[in-house]
């Protein structure tokens, strides 16, 4: 999937970074680097008072912020001390490396694209059954929508814990958390975007006295798509949420294990470097679905 | 109609009712007898279609002409079985709407375009095809050769919107064509156009229904329109929507735009203006 936004024409990368745009981003990121500096003297000054004072009491204010960015095991860590750990956990490390972030990303990503294949062909069903039969339109919505107000958190480590009692580990259940998140939005969009014909463009296939799977795959398919992909850019996002909070009870690999032993061991920078990592991977997933809804709409004839 | 082959052409009274019993000519495609519609909404009953009675022969030009809200589109909609009567017959081709429906005996064409965005022009005309099950090859020369007629040959791999909006009605008009159906029915197809295009439009349908000779039922709002195309025309009247007068055109068989300038057809034109304003007294 990553493949296809990385080999997509301009139009995707025109999108990602538009031309003419680079000053306002740069200075946006200065200023959130700036803050970040003086939060992380702030957040980590009594701890580096603290230590300073024990060693030498005629510290200088230069001390206290230059220990405040430099410290082992920082409150909140300088955005160079995550730059320089991401490295070296990225580039630095071989990937087949248990403490590689690459590795982690690649697990928690594997449990993400198969969470979100769940959840996109049963948002797809759903939304397919929704339309088309009236008793599940009224009987399956709130219960779609009830699904959804349940804190994923609460259920996830139960989820976990009792797929694991039966011998189901590894990658189905984490995708299973996904899925279970996933699975909204598509339906939501899908449904929306089912409907989306107008009557004229119905009318005019029930004067070919079309059948109901030729409206659907002819007419309703293709007019939702724009609604599919809208939703699926929501999907894999919280795609990998799912994925990365049901890593987190039982540890193990995944970028939700390496938030777990982060915290466990006091370790801001690790968790931070996760963080990071995780963000950069939902980036890549929903590019590379705005990638590929960029190919197929043109080849639907969309607008340049 | 096949079940009563022995009937003769009956020139029926164009006021009024049907006495009904009366036989329609063994060349009838569409019989409309003593056809009511009324809408039921929540504070009052809608009379959308009224005592209508309508007989269109195998390759009349019909026009349905009236005020807005006079029912011409729900009446052609019944046709199509797209909306149903509440009171009398409708029979096309011998049959009920629906099975004339089912056997895809019509083409219809909408005010707006109904092209599918996502499909070249090409691709649009070939649905009708598509949806018939008819063979890859058999539907696309056939899409070619409708895109030609209607002047579109050269544009098939355009999208509906490279296309101005009497381009897409053209490409709508083809894929009416396309599967070669005895029965055109026109809802205000060049409705949506200026002035000069729509008077290009109607030259083309006139040739195009010259070399086709389908016959065709033609809702429009336009006076000159309906004069120039028509054999018959169909004065209406709104609340309830009933016929006010059918006009039997005295117009040549060969037209062109310039027709509408000449003596018969300013006659017909006025004829067609007091029946109009005949139906309008009555509110």
């Amino acid at each position: 999937m990553t493949s296809a936004a990385m080999s997509a024409p301009a139009g995707v990368l025109g999108v990602i970074s538009p031309r003419g745009r680079v000053l306002p981003v740069v200075t946006v990121v200065a200023v959130i680097l700036a803050l970040w500096y003086l939060l992380a003297v702030a957040l980590n000054y009594t701890r580096v008072s603290e230590l300073l004072a024990g060693a030498d009491p005629d510290y200088t204010i230069s001390d206290v912020i230059k220990g405040a960015w430099t410290m082992e095991r920082p409150v909140l860590p300088a955005p160079d001390q995550i730059a320089t750990d991401l490295w070296n956990a990225t580039i630095g490390l071989k990937v087949t490396s248990k403490r590689s972030l690459v590795y982690h990303a690649g697990v928690t990503a594997s449990a993400t694209l198969l969470g979100f294949l769940f959840g996109t062909i049963l948002g797809i069903v759903l939304a397919a059954g929704i339309v088309h039969v009236r008793t599940l339109d009224r009987s399956l919505m709130p219960w779609i929508i009830a699904s959804q107000t349940v804190p994923i958190l609460a259920i996830a480590p139960m989820v976990i814990v009792v797929l694991g009692n039966v011998g189901i580990t590894g990658l189905i259940p984490k995708s299973l958390i996904s899925a279970y998140l996933c699975f909204f939005p598509v339906t939501i969009g899908m449904v929306k975007g089912l409907r989306s014909p107008d009557p004229l463009q119905m009318d005019l296939m029930r004067t070919y006295s079309a059948g109901t799977m030729q409206v659907f795959w002819k007419l309703r398919v293709p007019a939702s798509i724009p609604f599919l992909f809208a939703s699926l850019k929501v999907a894999i996002a919280i795609s990998l949420v799912g994925a990365i909070v049901a890593e987190l009870p039982v540890g193990g690999a995944g970028l939700g294990a390496r938030l777990l032993s982060g915290s466990y061991y006091g370790q801001m920078v690790q968790i931070w470097s996760a963080l990071f990592m995780a963000a950069f991977l939902g980036m890549a997933l929903v590019y590379a679905i705005a990638g590929i809804e960029w190919l197929i709409l043109r080849r639907a004839g969309a607008r340049a | 109609m096949p079940s009563e082959p022995t009937a003769k052409v009956v020139d029926l009274p164009s006021r009024g009712k049907n006495p009904g019993g009366k036989a329609a000519a063994s060349d009838t495609i569409i019989d409309i007898r003593n056809l009511s519609l009324t809408f039921q909404t929540a504070d009052a009953p809608v009379f959308a279609l009224s005592n209508i009675d309508l007989q269109v022969r195998a390759g009349e030009f019909v026009s349905l002409i009236g005020p807005s809200g006079c029912g011409k589109t729900t009446l052609m909609r019944i046709v199509a079985d797209l909306e149903q009567p509440t009171e009398g017959s409708v029979t096309v081709n011998g049959v009920s709407p629906r099975e004339a429906r089912l056997k895809r005996s019509y083409g219809y064409i909408f005010q707006a375009a109904a092209l599918y965005p996502w499909r070249n022009v090409l691709r649009n005309v070939e649905l009708p095809h598509e949806i018939m099950g008819v063979a890859k090859e058999e539907r696309e020369a056939k899409a070619r050769r409708y895109l030609e007629l209607v002047g579109l040959k050269g544009f098939e791999k355009k999208y509906p919107w490279q296309l101005s909006g009497g381009m897409q009605q053209r490409v709508s008009i083809a894929r009416a064509l396309s599967f070669d159906p005895q029965l055109l029915l026109m809802d205000e197809p060049f409705g949506a156009l200026d002035e000069i295009t729509r008077d290009r439009m109607n030259e083309e349908l006139l040739q195009i229904w010259e070399k086709t000779r389908k016959t065709v039922i033609f809702v429009t709002h336009s006076i000159d329109e309906a004069v120039l195309l028509s054999t018959k025309i169909v004065v209406m009247s709104a609340r309830p929507g009933r016929i006010i007068e059918v006009i039997d055109s005295t117009l040549p068989a060969k037209r062109t735009l310039d027709t509408r300038e000449t003596p018969a057809a300013l006659d017909l034109a006025h004829r067609v203006r007091l029946g109009l304003k005949a139906g309008h007294s009555y509110d």
